[in-house]
Formats: structure tokens, C-alpha cells, sequence
């Protein structure tokens, strides 16, 4: 502790270099604060997926519709705590420009088996009592700036009402959520779609259910995909996590580029920082043998070097990711193309471990170097 | 010319004793080529990309579809509407009636070679026996055209490469659905090539679309006859339909795709070109103190200011060069024609693309480079010009 202001005065020695080297590990660890960012909206939230969720899908395709009496069969079997199913409904508000997933559901299921959609009390009520009503996330809401009580038109795509183009509904709640899970979802009830709709009757998309004991996973999937084998629609289940990482590894390896990328910032700067100590160090070798030669132990100035290193690295990149983690919160820059937009706690983690080996190791060789200097070779030296 | 003399010779002397400053040079280096190769290498796919969905559609070409779809996987047409579409004004006759394929487009899970435990949606379609003459882009590379009225299909080339089960002889298995592998087709590099084709009525059976359809494709008499074929049909009660030239329905398709990643790699190399600047600053910086007593020299000899200024700014110059060739030259190495597939998100199905380095992004890259080189070298430029000549000599 007493040699605080020791390594103070060093790390200030030279003011335009230190601001400099600051600066780009501050730039270093921003961006890698980012690239996790993005690399966790391409992996689609599959760190929180549910392992006790599994998801029916039909065998040949998800497009492909299964049918409604699937569900009963489904709740019916031993191990299944509830089973609902959804449908993709992919209508458009305004424009395709405006993209954001809406899905039919049935309300009291979905509510019950996603828990982590939080809808306060009296707007579920209302959800229930309104056959046109529809929930959407925070996110979507401020987007387009809805407001409970809101009238939202989509228009039809795959699913067509009776008579024209549109399906109107009212908002009915705003369900919020921890971060990283998407809040930009739009759900609106079942029974109003397939009553209303032209043709598709009793077709649903797919079934999620819950089960009482996730180790069963595995042989419960296998049992429903029996159930149903042979039938005119034969089924694919897997665990929502399975499922929701199948999805994200149809979009490419985004994770393995923002690792490369950031494999890249991080090396660059780390060589930035490991030149400037090491001429840090290279200037002051008079100095450090003066030190010596008042009784310094190689050991104290070895851990001198590494303080000086350690402190540089850990300012400039703890604000870098400070200022990340910032920019984060603003949401989505892209206005929906990212709908799981949050900085995972993880990494942070890993941004810290990676800044304390950045430091041990751009300061490990003047510090070693320093070390074992000998005082009668750096004083003749000088 | 003394000036000029002058200036060269210090530039030369610069350069020959940068090999004396290797790793601290290395730095800026370094620094420089990662900042293109990352910027080169994610436009690329953009770039990639982009050239994917743009070779896909031709202007000669409408695409009928029901209004209000936005993709040929929400829209739906009945039989009787495909009636009616083909006998409209505009479409090309050829020796077999009108040309135009009433087509399905669907998805089917196949699992990627590279992913070969996770499904990826290949996208399926249905042809006519017009689909291939409408399309004449297309030919075959290898076995032979699907028989009409079996289940035997042909497949894209990208789509041959990137899935399993997929070469001239095999079969894929789909539910309860058996599909013979019999030819690979090219079609200029466009979304075809990640596409399987079969008979549209076979895959009506298999689909359970009875008989319906989701889209026409036709061959216009003319690029022109475009708004002849349009307006007849909007107008036509019997039908209630949406008609694109295929060329914008594919290049729309890929507009918020290219967008975002074209973003993110203007982000990043953006962020990153800052901080290499930083680098390059320093390393200029490192530069010009240790040679401050040969700089000082020079100016007493009665080297002018401005000769040392552009000195400095020539150094940072090359470095910058050399960085941005290093990061050109290893991003084409490392990722031109690179094969892979992503999805499209508008129609939730795959489409195979090569990365493209193309001549345009390595000369942006090279620029991009020399502008961090030359801002990199400003600040320590004018330190050096500022040097007071007898301070930097007593430094000795």
C-alpha cells in the first residue's frame, strides 16, 4: 500500500503516452464489451431457455401445422404438468419494415408455463375477458409507442380472416421481464384466430409443454414422437434450449466471428500496452537500479512493474466496459433486428479476467526484465 | 526544389532507420492490418450476401403472389387462380403454352454438414415442367432433371455442398416423405442453388396442400410488358393478387440483412480504426523521441520545419500501407470464398453465399488504413517540426 503513490507517479511519468495507451485499452475493452453483446442477441437467449419446456414440432418442417387434437393426448401423459401449443401468425403492422414476431396462444396456459413474462394482475383479467385482446413487451410497446387500450391492425399473411386483409386487435397488458429475454414479442389469443380465420381450422404450429422433472426430458420426447409416429403429422420434440440453439445455429457461427474479431481487438492492444511498458521500463532502468540499490528486493520491483501494468490495463478497460455495458442499456440500436439486447453478466466476468491477464502479461517481461537487473551493468549503463 | 530535395532526403533517411525501430514500428503494424482484416473480412459477407440475393432474380421475370403476402412461403394460391393468371397479357408463349410455373415453396429440415446434430430449414420447391425453361439461368451440373410425377428431385449446388444427403444418388428422408437425389443444378450463384426442386404436384401430396400453390413465376414477353401484366391482373376481379419482377421481390429481401451486418462491421472497424490510431500515435510518438537528437541535428543543418513534418507524416504513411496490405492480403487468403449458409429471415430458410473480397472493399480497406496511418502520424508530426532545436541537442 505504501507504494501507491510510488506507482502513481510512474504510471504519470510520461502523461501523452500513458493517456494514449489508456485510451486504446479503454477502446478494447468497449468493443468487447459490444461483440459479447451481439454475440448473445445471435445466440437468441439460449442461456436462459427453459429445461423443463419441451417443444413439438412437426417432423417434416416447423411450417408444417400440426393438428389441435395433439393436445389432449399430450396433457394427458404421466410426467406432462401442462402442454398448450402455439401458432406463428407473422402478420404486419404498417409495413414488413415493422417486423416483430406475434404468435396466437392460449392466455392462461401461456401465462402459466412462461412464468418470466410478468403482466400485472388486472391486465391479465382484461387479456381473458377480450377475445381480441393481445399482450405485447415493454420493448414493442415503446417502440411504437402502444398504450394499454390501444387498437393495433396487423395485416394477414399466412393466416387471412373471413372477410379482408386485416385482423384488428386491442391491447390488453404489457408484460415486462428480466434482462435478456425478449421483450419485443406480441401474443394475442387463439380461439379468436381460428374462429375467425378462412380456412385452417383446429391447425395449431407448434405444442410446448412443461414437464414435472426435466431428467425425463429424453424419454419424454421420445414417447410423445411415438405417440404420434405413423399419423398423418409426426412430431419432433426437443427442450426449448434444444430447440432455441438448433435456431440460432441455422443463422451461422456469429459467436465463433465475435470471438475471432475479439481475439483480434484483444491481441492488437495488448501488444500496444506491452510496447509501452516495456519503454517504460527500458527508460528507467537508472532509476529502477537506483531503487536497488537502496534495498528494493527484486521481487518488490517486479511487483512494482506489474502494479504499474495491472493499474493501466484495469482504468482504461474497466471504463471501456463500463461504457459498454452504458450503451447497452439505451436498447436495441437497430430497432428490432436484435430483440435480446443486454450485455450477459458472464461476460463482464470473463471482460475482468481478461483485463488482469492483459496486464500480468504485457507487464511480465520489462517486470522480469527489472527484476534481474544487475545494479553495476544499469548504472555503467546510464 | 531545395525544399523538395530537402523533404526527400529526410523521408529516405526515415525509412531506412525504421528497421531500427522493428517492435515498436510492429506495433502500429499490427495494429493497422487487424483493423482491415476485420473490416474487409465482415463486409465480405455482406457483400457475399448481398451478390446472392442479387443474382437471384432476373428483370425479365413477375412473380405472382396472393396480396398481402410478403414472401413466397405466407402466400397462397388456388388452383383456379392459377388458371386465370396464366392466360394474362405479357407472359411469353413458347411452343407448350404459356411460360410459367405455378410452384409450392416449403421448408424441409435437413441438418448442415457443418451441424450435423441440429436441422437446418432448407427451402423446397415445386416446379412446373416450365420452371426450368422460365428460369434459363439454370442448368445442370451434374446427373440428370427430375421425372415429372415421381419423387425424385434435383438440388442447388450450394445446397449439395452445405447439407447432408444431398449428392447425385441419395436419398433424403423427411417424415414419411423419401426424395431420390438425381441431379445438381447451378443457377448463377443466386438462392436457387440452395434450393431442392421436385414436381409440384408430388410435393402438394407430400405437403398436404391439395391442389394449391404459393406463387407463379413467368417469363415476360419483354423487360417492358411488366406493367401490361400487372395492371391486367390487379384489375381482374377473379383474382386478388400482388405482381413483382422477381429481380426486386430478392434484392428487397435482402436489404435489412446486408443493413445489419454491414453496420456492425462499420461499427466495429470504426471503434477499432480509433484505437489503432491510438497505437500508431504512440508509436510515432516512441519514433520521434528517439531520434529527437537526430531530428534537432537536421534542423540545425538548416533542414526547414516543414521537411521534418512531412518526414514524420511519410513514415506513418507507410506503416499505415504496410498494415493495410498485410490486412488485405489475409482476408482474401483467409475468407474469400468462403462457403457458408445463414438464414433469411423472411422466409426462415437457408441461403448458401460465399464471402466476397471484392476489389472495392480491399481498396476502402487500403484507405481506411492509410487515413488511420496519416491521422496516427499528425500529433507527433507537429512535435517533432515543434522540437526547440537546442534543448533536444543537450539531451546528448
Amino acid at each position: 500500500m505504501k507504494f501507491l503513490p510510488l506507482i502513481w507517479k510512474n504510471v504519470w511519468r510520461r502523461k501523452f503516452r500513458t493517456t494514449f495507451t489508456l485510451l486504446s485499452i479503454f477502446v478494447a475493452f468497449l468493443l468487447f464489451g459490444l461483440l459479447m453483446t451481439i454475440r448473445a442477441a445471435f445466440s437468441l437467449g439460449v442461456e436462459i431457455a427453459g429445461l423443463d419446456r419441451l417443444i413439438l414440432i412437426h417432423k417434416v418442417s416447423l411450417i408444417m401445422p400440426l393438428p389441435y387434437s395433439y393436445l389432449g393426448r399430450l396433457q394427458t401423459t404421466p410426467g406432462v404438468e401442462l402442454a398448450t401449443h402455439q401458432t406463428w401468425f407473422n402478420g404486419i403492422y404498417q409495413e414488413p419494415a415493422n417486423f416483430f414476431a406475434n404468435i396466437a396462444v392460449e392466455p392462461e396456459k401461456f401465462l402459466k408455463i412462461y412464468p418470466e413474462f410478468r403482466v400485472p394482475p388486472d391486465q391479465v383479467n382484461a387479456w381473458l375477458a377480450d377475445r381480441q385482446g393481445a399482450i405485447v413487451g415493454r420493448d414493442l410497446a415503446q417502440r411504437f409507442g402502444w398504450k394499454v387500450g390501444d387498437r393495433i391492425p396487423l395485416i394477414g399473411t399466412i393466416w387471412q380472416p373471413k372477410q379482408g386483409q386485416v385482423w384488428d386487435f386491442n391491447l390488453r397488458g404489457i408484460y415486462d421481464a428480466d434482462e435478456g429475454i425478449d421483450k419485443t414479442q406480441f401474443f394475442f389469443r387463439y380461439d379468436y384466430l381460428d374462429e375467425n380465420r378462412a380456412e385452417g381450422e383446429g391447425l395449431v404450429g407448434w405444442y410446448v409443454v412443461k414437464i414435472a422433472d426435466p431428467s425425463q426430458a429424453v424419454a419424454l420426447s421420445r414417447t410423445f414422437d411415438e405417440m404420434f409416429a405413423n399419423s398423418s403429422a409426426e412430431t419432433k420434440t426437443t427442450t426449448e434450449k434444444g430447440f432455441i440453439e438448433g435456431f440460432a445455429k441455422q443463422i451461422g457461427d456469429i459467436g465463433a466471428i465475435m470471438i475471432a474479431i475479439s481475439s483480434v481487438v484483444l491481441f492488437m492492444f495488448g501488444l500496444v500496452a506491452a510496447s509501452t511498458m516495456a519503454q517504460s521500463v527500458r527508460e528507467r532502468t537508472s532509476e529502477l537500479a537506483v531503487l536497488k540499490t537502496l534495498g528494493f528486493s527484486g521481487a518488490t520491483i517486479l511487483a512494482l512493474v506489474l502494479a504499474e501494468s495491472l493499474a493501466i490495463v484495469i482504468v482504461g478497460g474497466g471504463l471501456g466496459l463500463a461504457v459498454a455495458w452504458l450503451f447497452v442499456q439505451q436498447g436495441d440500436p437497430t430497432g428490432g433486428l436484435l430483440p435480446i439486447f443486454s450485455l450477459p453478466p458472464r461476460d463482464v466476468v470473463l471482460g475482468v479476467a481478461l483485463m488482469l491477464a492483459m496486464g500480468l502479461l504485457a507487464g511480465a517481461a520489462p517486470a522480469l526484465g527489472a527484476m534481474r537487473l544487475r545494479i553495476t551493468d544499469a548504472l555503467r549503463r546510464a | 526544389m531545395r525544399w523538395l530535395r530537402q523533404t526527400t532526403a529526410v523521408i529516405a533517411l526515415n525509412l531506412r532507420t525504421v528497421p531500427a525501430r522493428l517492435s515498436s514500428s510492429a506495433v502500429a503494424i499490427i495494429g493497422i492490418a487487424g483493423v482491415v482484416v476485420v473490416f474487409v473480412s465482415v463486409l465480405s459477407i455482406a457483400a457475399g450476401f448481398g451478390a446472392a440475393m442479387q443474382s437471384s432474380g432476373s428483370p425479365g421475370r413477375a412473380l405472382v403472389m396472393r396480396s398481402g403476402a410478403d414472401t413466397e412461403m405466407t402466400s397462397g394460391l388456388a388452383g383456379d387462380d392459377i388458371d386465370v393468371i396464366k392466360q394474362a397479357p405479357g407472359i411469353r408463349r413458347g411452343n407448350s403454352g404459356p411460360m410459367a410455373s405455378a410452384e409450392l415453396y416449403v421448408i424441409i429440415d435437413v441438418p448442415k454438414r457443418s451441424t450435423p446434430d441440429a436441422a437446418a430449414n432448407v427451402p423446397m420447391r415445386g416446379i412446373e415442367p416450365a420452371g426450368v425453361p422460365v428460369r434459363d439461368e439454370v442448368s445442370m451440373v451434374e446427373g440428370r432433371m427430375f421425372r415429372f410425377g415421381t419423387t425424385e428431385v434435383i438440388v442447388g449446388r450450394a445446397a449439395s455442398g452445405q447439407f447432408m444427403n444431398m449428392r447425385v444418388g441419395d436419398e433424403i428422408v423427411s417424415g414419411q416423405n423419401r426424395w431420390q437425389v438425381v441431379g445438381v443444378f447451378e443457377a448463377d450463384g443466386g438462392v436457387a442453388e440452395t434450393e431442392i426442386w421436385t414436381d409440384v404436384r408430388t410435393l402438394q401430396g407430400a405437403y398436404r396442400r391439395g391442389n394449391t400453390y404459393q406463387s407463379v413465376l413467368v417469363q415476360l414477353d419483354s423487360a417492358d410488358s411488366f406493367d401490361t401484366f400487372r395492371d391486367s391482373l390487379t384489375s381482374n376481379p377473379q383474382v386478388n393478387v400482388a405482381i413483382r419482377r422477381e429481380s426486386e421481390y430478392y434484392a428487397a429481401q435482402s436489404v435489412a440483412m446486408t443493413r445489419l451486418i454491414r453496420g456492425i462491421g462499420f461499427g466495429i472497424a470504426a471503434l477499432m480504426g480509433i484505437g489503432a490510431v491510438f497505437g500508431a500515435i504512440l508509436t510515432m510518438y516512441t519514433a520521434v523521441a528517439t531520434r529527437a537528437r537526430e531530428i534537432a541535428t537536421l534542423r540545425a543543418l538548416g533542414f526547414n520545419t516543414t521537411a521534418v513534418l512531412v518526414s514524420v507524416l511519410a513514415e506513418s504513411l507507410a506503416l499505415g500501407a504496410i498494415g493495410g496490405a498485410i490486412g488485405g492480403i489475409a482476408a482474401y487468403l483467409g475468407f474469400h470464398g468462403y462457403q457458408t449458409s445463414t438464414m433469411n429471415f423472411q422466409t426462415f430458410s437457408q441461403v448458401a453465399f460465399a464471402f466476397q473480397v471484392t476489389p472495392e472493399l480491399l481498396a476502402m480497406g487500403l484507405f481506411y488504413a492509410l487515413a488511420m496511418g496519416l491521422i496516427g502520424g499528425l500529433l507527433p508530426a507537429i512535435r517533432a517540426a515543434r522540437l526547440p532545436i537546442s534543448s533536444a541537442l543537450r539531451e546528448l
